[in-house]
């Protein structure tokens, strides 16, 4: 197209609004279902582990990314680990300012090469510092529904 | 044309039900899992991974391609994720075949997968913005206007009745009932169908598909490692896609021109001159059952406004002369859309390799084809095989 | 290999299952809204519905008169040339009877149902059509090739909005003068005998 054809006059420039009105649920899947289950029943976390591969997964899977072969088997790591990364976050989803900043960290959990990325409690954000030792923090088991919720965060372990 | 031959070697699949406890990435891996097994290769083997999935507004999962990778196997491989709407599960072996064929790679795992279970309060919902947002959202449509607006336009065109194209959806339920992963096969009548709740005339309930979820995977390899593999290869000798305008009120809405220039394309390169001759066994797309007739005719197995008399006829039967939808399809097998297509792929597949049990075909065929179709009923996919 | 020598994954729930909470579930509700903008065509388009009136844009090479109107012609690739009125009447190409809404829930007993239809318009090119609802019509008595009209809204009602025409009806017999009847007969439309078989 030549240059002389470009369009140049144009109407008033308007929009039209609309939405896709759907929501979801979601099943947590097979292991997803033996993680969250665990977590609400007995508050502790399931892995996985592939003995051919070496690797211990945390969340669990039904199966070893690595290798393909199937993982059934479900062992109880606990709820310590350490903090592997973290961020500070000052804003909230829409852009506002937070009252206090918070901490969201990618926690390794002790003996697995997973992690579970929550908030950290109780820990000021001046004090913390990768390689730090946490805890999970779970609601009481009354109030426990069987999802990520399930878990307050992490924050210094018990003795 | 400087390419290189390309087979199928593997398959597998998960069942196709309404609503899955497994995550699309666990459907994924159990259906990839089952291909390699059945060709006795390991993830270690695979090269690529190519990937087929239809809206993430299905799965309720942006960017889905990355989500599943690790459930397709792809993890730290070349992998790429395509997406054609209905017409996905086709052309997944066709994205498969180009990683071959180029001689990019000998072994792609070709992995489809659908989980419209998560998306309410129906997955019709998700569907809404396929319409042009200005001059038809604003009507409310729903997706099946436009399929019932298609259907009546091509019974009028040719004098079809609903009661001619209720055969077709009878016949594939009834054909999954062989099919081990079938969410909905069932022996039913044509009055059945015509008795079931009218959704939008002329389309009632029995002349749809259900929502599913689901997943499929075949294992393609180069000629020199698939002859190594197997003794039955299954070659992909045509390939044929193509795209028609999404002002689909403009199109002529009782022949699926895009299906036929689509298959023209994969004739062409299959060497098919007589498709209606040529093809032993077909798996056209059906997720309602006018668009198998439609399909049938614009993939040139017969002529125009031929399809329903073919069908009342018997021809089209599992043990008719030319099967169609053996595994039973989309109305009987399920529609978790590009698993679909690729389950489609793997019947076929099965077909000719004379593997597919109670739903072999008689006769030895020899030559097969597959198609879908998606998008807003503008994309055509197309694939011949033979063995 | 043989499916049935597998055993197959996919472990099928019922609806059930998530209500009494057999199986653990999570919900997400996305906000997903969007403002389009309508482009140069397509708002030139809203702006004459407003006003009473259909435009469409015709393209020179090809000679096609095209509804929606739109920039540039998809088949010539090239700019389209300019601007045309054509009528508010046309044909039934196809229509359907809907007794479902968008998201697939039923119309109640008292909801009339939906009578969406693709409609060529007069003045466009043959084959020309658009997706719009009829009205003030039984569907029994509707037919593919029936004439319509379109039925706006008042004047101040309109707001620049495909729903400023509320529907087409049928344009009555003694009304009925296609200035295209004849050219369509011509165009390989089916014959009067299979025309009565769409009925429902």
């Amino acid at each position: 197209m030549s240059i002389s054809e470009k369009i140049t006059k144009t109407t008033t420039p308007t929009y039209w609004e609309g939405e896709i009105p759907v929501n979801y649920i979601y099943t947590f899947g097979l292991a997803g279902e033996a993680f969250f289950r665990a977590i609400k029943d007995k508050g502790t976390f399931l892995a996985t582990r592939c003995e051919e591969c070496e690797v211990t997964f945390v969340p669990p899977k039904a199966y070893c990314d690595r290798c393909f072969e199937k993982l059934e088997k479900y062992v109880d790591v606990g709820t310590t680990g350490y903090v592997e990364t973290y961020t500070v976050t000052f804003r909230n989803m829409d852009g506002s300012a937070k009252k206090l900043p918070r901490i969201l960290a990618m926690v390794r959990i002790d003996g697995t090469d997973g992690g579970i990325i929550h908030y950290l409690q109780g820990i000021p954000f001046d004090e913390v510092a990768i390689g730090m030792p946490v805890q999970a923090i779970l609601k009481p088991k009354a109030e426990r529904v069987g999802g990520i919720e399930d878990i307050v965060g992490f924050g210094p372990p018990k003795r | 044309m400087g390419m290189r031959k390309v087979a199928i070697v593997g398959a597998g699949i998960t069942k196709f039900v309404r609503r899955a406890q497994e995550t699309g990435k666990e459907l994924s891996w159990q259906a990839s899992k089952m291909a390699l097994d059945s060709c006795g290769l390991t993830l270690d083997d695979v090269e690529a991974v190519t990937l087929g999935t239809a809206p993430d507004a299905f799965d309720g999962v942006h960017m889905k391609g990355e989500y599943l990778a690790d459930g397709a196997g792809a993890f730290r491989k070349p992998y790429m994720r395509h997406y054609v709407g209905g017409g996905t599960g086709v052309f997944s072996p066709i994205h498969g075949w180009f990683h071959v064929a180029s001689g990019l790679a000998d072994i792609v795992l070709v992995v489809a997968e659908e989980k419209m279970s998560s998306c309410h309060p129906h997955p019709q919902g998700a569907f809404l913005t396929i319409f042009d947002h200005t001059t038809e959202q604003p009507l409310k449509p729903t997706l099946i206007w436009i399929f019932a607006l298609e259907m009546n336009r091509y019974m009028s065109t040719y004098g079809i009745t609903k009661a001619d194209i209720a055969r077709v959806s009878v016949k594939n339920k009834g054909n999954a009932l062989d099919h081990p992963s079938a969410q909905v096969a069932e022996k039913i009548t044509v009055e059945d169908v015509l008795n079931s709740e009218t959704l939008c005339w002329p389309v009632n309930r029995l002349d749809i598909s259900p929502a599913s979820d689901g997943a499929a995977a075949v294992v393609l390899a180069s000629e020199r490692v698939a002859r190594r593999l197997t003794d039955k290869p299954v070659w992909i000798d045509g390939v044929g896609f193509s795209i028609d305008t999404a002002y689909w009120a403009t199109r002529d809405l009782s022949y699926p021109r895009y299906v036929e220039t689509a298959a023209r394309m994969a004739y062409d390169m299959a060497g098919i001159k007589e498709p209606h001759k040529e093809i032993h066994v077909a798996e056209p797309y059906d997720p309602f059952d006018y668009k198998e007739l439609h399909h049938m005719e614009g993939l040139m197995l017969c002529p125009r406004g031929e399809a329903a008399r073919l069908t009342a006829e018997g021809y089209t039967a599992r043990d008719g002369n030319l099967p169609i939808c053996p595994s039973g399809g989309a109305l009987g097998v399920g529609n978790p859309i590009a698993a679909t297509g690729l389950m489609k792929i793997i019947e076929i597949f099965l077909q000719l390799r004379g593997e597919a049990g109670k739903r072999q075909v008689p006769g030895r065929p020899r030559c097969g084809l597959a198609q879908a179709w998606g998008d807003l009923m503008q994309m055509g996919t197309v694939v011949v095989m033979r063995i | 290999m043989k499916l049935e020598d597998y055993e197959l994954g996919g472990t099928h729930l019922r609806s059930s299952d998530f209500e009494k909470g057999k199986v653990l579930t999570t919900a997400w509700q996305p906000n997903l809204a969007y403002a389009w903008d309508n482009g140069v065509a397509i708002g030139r388009y809203l702006a004459e519905l407003k006003e009473g009136r259909i435009v469409a844009r015709v393209c020179h090479s090809c000679n096609r008169i095209m509804i929606p109107p739109r920039m540039f012609c998809e088949l010539c690739f090239k700019p389209t040339d300019e601007w045309r009125y054509v009528k508010d009447t046309g044909t039934v190409n196809t229509f359907s009877v809907a007794h479902v809404n968008w998201d697939a829930s039923r119309r109640g007993p008292k909801e009339p149902p939906l009578i969406p239809a693709v409609i060529e318009i007069d003045g466009a090119s043959p084959g020309m059509g658009i997706l719009h609802m009829l009205g003030g019509v039984s569907p029994n008595g509707i037919t593919v090739g029936m004439r319509v009209e379109a039925v706006w809204k008042k004047p101040g009602e309109r707001t620049g909005a495909i729903t400023d025409i509320l529907y087409f009806k049928p344009i009555r017999a003694a009304a009925a003068k296609s200035p295209r009847a004849a050219g369509k007969a011509k165009a390989g439309r089916k014959p009067a005998a299979t025309r009565a078989r769409s009925k429902r």
